[in-house]
Formats: C-alpha cells, structure tokens, sequence
C-alpha cells in the first residue's frame, strides 16, 4: 500500500492504463539516442572522471572511484611475505566464486588440472546469484548466431572486440546445452521449447529463463558441482595481490583471511581474475543492485602487475532499480518485468518511452523525465518513475506474474505492495561494469603471460553498453574456455621464482607522478557503518 | 527524523531507526559485516536471522536484508548452518527415490512436524517438498522448492536433521537433466554451429566497416 502522497499519481496511472497497454510507442533513432545519452547519462558528466597518472592505461579517463584505487598503496610491502614455502600450490588458481569463477573450475578440473577456488566472500555470493531476467542465445529457428551478434555490437556502441563478441554469440547455444546437462531448469514448454522473450535492444526473443531466478538457478548449480567434484573452496579469502616469477608471469596471489587477516601465499602455473564488477564503489553516489562484495577488486590486481584495462570508464546504470520503498532503494527490478509487457510512465500517467530501449538509452530517458522535464514522481528518498506492473496481468493474463516473476512480486510484497495492482517505482541503479581488463578469446589478458581473467572483470565483450542477458551468457562462455585454457597452458608453464618487485616498481611509479596517497587497495568490502 | 526503536543484536541492546532493515540496523550500530552478508537482495541466503519479539512465544525466521526491525525485537544472525552436502556424480545418478534413500535417507525419518515450512523465509512449503522427494516425485519437490535461496533456517529447526534445501537441490538437477522434456531447436542449433552453417555470416560481420554495421544495426527488423 502506497500513502496518501501517492495516490494521486496511481491514479492517473490507473487511469491511463487501457490506453496505454494499447499503445506501441515509438523508438528513438540513432541521433535521438546519441544526443539523449550525451546530456543525460552519468559515463558522460566529465567531472565524475580522472585522468590516470601512471600504469599501463596511463592518460585514460575512470571514475574518480576507481582512479583512487587503481593508484592506491598496496595492502601488503613486498618484503613483508614469505614466498619461499607457500601454503598452497595448484596448477590453476581462481580468484572469485561466481558464476564466471565456478565456470572455469569446472572445466579446469574436466581437463585435468589441479585447480582451487579462493573467494573472500562464500562461493556464490555474486552477482551472478542476482541475475534474474534470463540468458540470451540464438537457438531459435528464426534467429542466428549472426543477428545476435549485430544486436549487441549495436547496443555496444559498435566497440566491442569482434572476436570476443563473435565467441559470444557462436558459443551461446551450447553454453545453454551445457547448463540444461549440469540440471538447470529452463523454463521450457511441454514438447521442450524454450520459452523466450525480448530484452531491451533485442531483435529476436532470444531470453531464456528461469522464472525470475535466472541467475541463482545457474549459481546454485555450479556451486552443487564444484562441490561434487570436490575442488578446493578456501572462501572468506580474498586475494590481496598478485604474485609474478622472475619471467613476468604470472604465478600465484597473496590470500588474506578475511577474519583474521592472515596472509597466505598460493602458488600457482596460471591464475584467472573472476572477481566480478564495481556496483560497491557506489560511482557518482548511485545506489546499486550488486552483491556486497563487487569492488572492483580484479582490476585493481590486474593493474598493478600491468595488464591493460579496456573500457573501464563505462558503466551500466540499470534502468530499473526500485526507487521505493527505501529498504530496497537500489535493487534490481529486473529487465523481464518490461520483457512481459509493462511500460514506463512519467508521474502523470504518460508513457515517455518505448520500454525496450538499450539499458544506457533507457536510464538517460528516466533521468531526463525526472529532472529536466519534472515528470517524476517524490518517493521521500528522490524521484522516480512509474513501471507499470498491473499490464503484465492484463495482457498475459492472471498468475501470469506469480508464474514468470515470483521473485519480484516477493521483493514488493514484503513491504505491502502487491505488484499485481499496483505500480512500482524505478530510477536507475549501479548494474554492470562495461569495462575491464583487456584479454584476447582464450581469454589470456594480452600483456600479462598466464594470467587469464573471465566474467565482469572482463572488458571488451560487449562494447560500452551491454544487453540484457548477455552477461549470464558472457560469465558461462568465457569462464568455461578460461577454464580450459588455463588448464591448457599450466602443462607447459614452469614457475620460475616467485617474486613481488611489482609492488615496488608500482610504489617507484606513485612517487615519479607525484601520487601521495593513504589509499590501500584492493577496496574488497564496502564500508557501511555508521560515521559517528 | 525516523522513529527510533530498541533492538538486541546478539543480547545487546542498541537504539536505531525504526525504518532499517535489520543488516542495515547492525551497520548503524556499527558492525562491518563480513559473515551473514551477500547479495543484499533476498536472492543468496547469507543473512539467515532468528528473532523474537519480547514476550512473544513464536521464534521468528526471516532474511536480515529483506526485513524491518520492530521495537524489542530479539536478533541472532545465522550466517552459517552445517548441512549435509552429499557428493555424487550427475552423469550417473540414479533418478528414481532410490537415489534419496542411497544419499539423504534421513528424509524418511521426518516426523512431520512442520517446523521448516513455519520457518522457511521464503514462504515455502518446505514439508511438503519433502514429501515430493520421499516418494521420487522430482518435477513436483522441484517446482515447489524452486524459489529456495539455501539459508538453512529450515534445517536448523529440524528435529529429524534433514538438510533440506541440499535435497531440494539433487531434486532440481535431476528434473533439468533427466526429467525435464529435451529441447529439440537447441540440439539443432548446436550441431548448425558445429558444422559451420554460419561461419560465412560471421566472417562478414567481422569485416564490415563500421558505418555499415551501423546501418545493418539501424534498420534491422525486430520480431513483435
């Protein structure tokens, strides 16, 4: 139930809503959608960002967030461990316990390779669990590998790396054939027909789900095969820093139990980053819709060793975050909510928007009808917009949201609003990282020897704006064939000394650029308590 | 100014605002939660809490993120709850109930008491997916448990120590895999990328100067 406050906007909304159930508004074109997001979304507010002073992105602009990081102190001196006789030693080391790190395990451990997984958090606590509006593959008869690749290099920005996103779309089907064997439950018809359904800025219904459990249907059931397969979990450890051998490559990381601080050194013949993305670095005060743990943490590591970043200054605002109640001020209300039919509307029951515009497109639309415009609606902790749940039942019939998304109307109905019949409000929230460290298909960062990086700390896949759907598809795909090549390439890689002289070179940098700072990085929690 | 509202974390008490959830309530007095905190979203079954309200008979369970304190409200987070995990081979598994009786025979001595239904913070009816699973029902205990997020309060009020969302669990992977109808388009698909059907689309795209991508992308057709 919404207070007084709000009753005045329900009602234009209800009052509208037959009306615009039946409208089909128009989409932008090209120019409207470049000037819209050069006025109104946040990677273009030029004062968010800095100039990075040294490393081997040296000269590019990042969010003032992560620039704070990338040039921060490290957490340990290099003389203050003892790598001589380290505590752990693997042939494939996996820094991160998501959708992406748990990928690679598996595949790792189907080759052959010893392999561990550290994560400073539990395995599965990613924002792969959070994922809840589907995977997108062109396994359709009226769709292709080709047509999803012009989707999402079009909804990119045209920036993706080819051969990266050419990976993508070619491996999709089976990647989605990989999990149904694992035992993920799609949701399919009775003759086994995948129910699909659009997703901002796609051409064909190509979204695959599990109700609106998507994500954490897919994570539970990596997590149940890892374990099956009984490969090492060390969780509540987060790695602190890479190590290198006297050749450059890299050999292991520094572990720190989160508990007790305890350092460890594991030593390893080829290490993937999957630490997944940056929704806790809160850039430019955005609330956000990802796990606790999602700082950025990968690239920072990946750095400071000296491999490159690759988009870094782009984010994806999520369209969507719920706006209100302020208990889940920030969460996500996913893209499918759109996907099964309701439409955005302003405070006083317009539809401003085709509700199937990219997620870039989509976010500047709602904050320019807020703002600029004065459409939006006071939730008593900002503005918003309306997403008006009630067409979903209209158009696809009653249960139809119980059905397709339980997780959403569950979200709502705790603090008395039942999505049913009443609208919700968005505004949008910190989603993805675009960016990440840059790596060739096999997944190989392309200047670090050994060091392989899969999932959101990845940039380069999807360009500078990312589809819906393509990122449960990305952590599946690249953490699989990480996985395999990593496992691949420790056959033939012998260690040579362990060393951590990079933190040293790295402090040399600061100095030379005139850097002063108190800043110790990785971030790896957020600090949430209160300032006294 | 939110109303403030009495609180006891781990017996102590502290005063916060009426409006938190109980994870934030705890970063408000002051904790830097480590354990007992994921997603912060309801999907992740790390903040698994027990409380009772003062006088109250009833111990409540809920999610620490998804739940607003109330006055006198009694808090013991369970951030970690041993269940049994067994392992077994997917490939192999058998996918009749004499795979429940080989792995979890424990759910045969449920007393039906009905405590982890009462308990379960999602709603579930988590007796009767147990039932499903006694009698090799797996689409049925599958699609009941489906909404599981794992937090083990359910197992934790068990008196006949059944895991439950563990069963729930090997249930769902045996109904995707074995149960569930196979899906015809995507084993095509599959094999049409395999034998290289599109590598000529493909190999187009790849070379495509960049303002005919942006034509091509412009004026594609989207599918109603």
């Amino acid at each position: 139930m919404y207070s007084e406050n709000f009753q005045k906007s329900i009602a234009a909304v209800e009052a509208a809503r037959e009306k615009n159930i039946a409208l089909e508004p128009e989409r932008m074109t090209a120019k409207q959608k470049e000037d819209l997001l050069a006025a109104y979304h946040p990677d273009y507010k030029t004062d968010e960002f800095d100039v990075l002073k040294i490393g081997p992105n040296k000269g590019d602009k990042v969010p003032v967030e992560l620039a704070e990081m990338l040039q921060a102190n490290s957490r340990i001196t290099a003389d203050s461990v003892d790598l001589s006789n380290p505590d752990y030693e693997t042939d494939v080391l996996i820094i991160g316990g998501g959708g992406a790190g748990s990928s690679a395990a598996i595949e790792a451990h189907e080759a052959g390779a010893d392999v561990m997984i550290v994560t400073k958090l539990r395995i599965g606590d990613a924002n792969t669990m959070m994922a809840e509006g589907g995977i997108q593959a062109a396994d359709k008869p009226n769709d292709s590998p080709a047509i999803h690749f012009v989707d999402a290099f079009g909804g990119g920005h045209f920036a993706a790396k080819r051969d990266l996103l050419k990976k993508l779309v070619c491996d999709a089907p089976e990647a989605i054939q990989w999990l149904s064997n694992l035992g993920v439950e799609f949701d399919k018809d009775e003759e086994g027909t995948m129910v699909t359904t659009h997703g901002g800025g796609t051409s064909r219904k190509r979204m695959h789900a599990a109700k609106d459990y998507s994500g954490a249907e897919i994570m539970r059931t990596l997590r149940d095969e890892v374990l099956n397969r009984e490969i090492p979990v060390v969780d509540f450890t987060a790695a602190i820093e890479l190590i290198l051998d006297e050749n450059g490559n890299a050999a292991g990381a520094v572990l720190m139990n989160m508990e007790t601080k305890e350092l460890l050194v594991a030593k390893a013949k080829t290490v993937i980053i999957a630490t997944g993305g940056a929704g806790r670095m809160h850039y430019q005060g955005f609330p956000t819709s990802n796990h606790y743990g999602a700082t950025a943490d990968g690239l920072v590591l990946g750095y400071r060793v000296g491999a490159k970043l690759l988009y870094a200054e782009t984010l994806q605002y999520h369209p969507t975050g719920a706006a209100y109640p302020e208990q889940i001020f920030g969460a996500l209300v996913t893209e499918k909510v759109r996907s099964l039919g309701a439409k955005l509307v302003n405070g006083n029951g317009e539809v401003f928007m085709h509700p199937l515009e990219t997620r870039d497109v989509a976010a500047a639309s709602i904050i320019r009808e807020c703002n600029d415009r004065g459409n939006g609606v006071e939730t008593g902790n900002g503005l918003g917009v309306w997403l008006d749940t009630p067409m979903i039942e209209k158009i696809g019939g009653e249960g139809t949201i119980e059905k397709r998304i339980p997780a959403m109307m569950r979200m709502f109905e705790k603090y008395g609003i039942d999505i049913r019949k009443e609208p919700i409000l968005v505004y949008p929230t910190l989603h993805y990282q675009n960016g990440g460290l840059d790596i060739t298909p096999d997944g190989m960062t392309t200047n670090v020897e050994n060091l392989f990086v899969a999932g959101e700390a990845v940039g380069g896949i999807h360009g500078k704006n990312r589809l819906m759907g393509n990122s449960l598809l990305d952590i599946i795909v690249f953490g699989r064939s990480a996985g395999k090549s990593a496992a691949a390439k420790s056959k033939n890689v012998k260690v040579g000394k362990l060393t951590l002289d990079h933190i040293n070179a790295f402090a040399a940098e600061q100095e030379k650029a005139g850097i002063k700072t108190e800043k110790v990085s990785p971030c790896l929690l957020p600090d949430y308590t209160r300032r006294k | 100014m939110n109303k403030m509202v009495n609180i006891f974390l781990v017996g102590k008490k502290y005063e916060v605002p009426e409006n938190l959830t109980i994870m934030s309530a705890m970063e408000y007095a002051g904790y830097q939660l480590v354990r007992g905190c994921g997603c912060r979203n309801g999907f992740c079954g790390a903040c698994a809490t027990i409380y009772r309200i003062k006088g109250d008979r009833e111990l409540k369970a809920c999610l620490a993120c998804q739940t607003k304190v109330e006055d006198n409200m009694y808090i013991a987070t369970l951030p970690f709850f041993p269940l049994v995990k067994q392992v077994y081979d997917i490939e192999t598994v058998k996918t009749t109930e004499a795979v429940m009786m080989q792995l979890y025979p424990e759910i045969y001595a449920c007393v039906g008491c009905n405590a982890c239904t009462k308990a379960c913070t999602q709603g579930l009816n988590v007796m009767q997916y147990i039932a499903y699973a006694q009698r090799g029902d797996f689409e049925k205990c599958a699609e009941e448990s489906f909404d599981c997020v794992m937090c083990g309060v359910c197992s934790s009020r068990c008196p006949a120590g059944i895991s439950h969302p563990q069963v729930a669990m090997l249930a769902r992977r045996i109904n995707g895999k074995y149960l569930a109808p196979g899906c015809g388009h995507l084993e095509d698909r599959v094999k049409e990328i395999k034998d290289g059907s599109f590598n000529d689309l493909i190999e187009a795209l790849m070379q495509k100067p960049i303002e005919e991508m942006k034509e091509l992308y412009n004026t594609r057709e989207i599918e109603k």
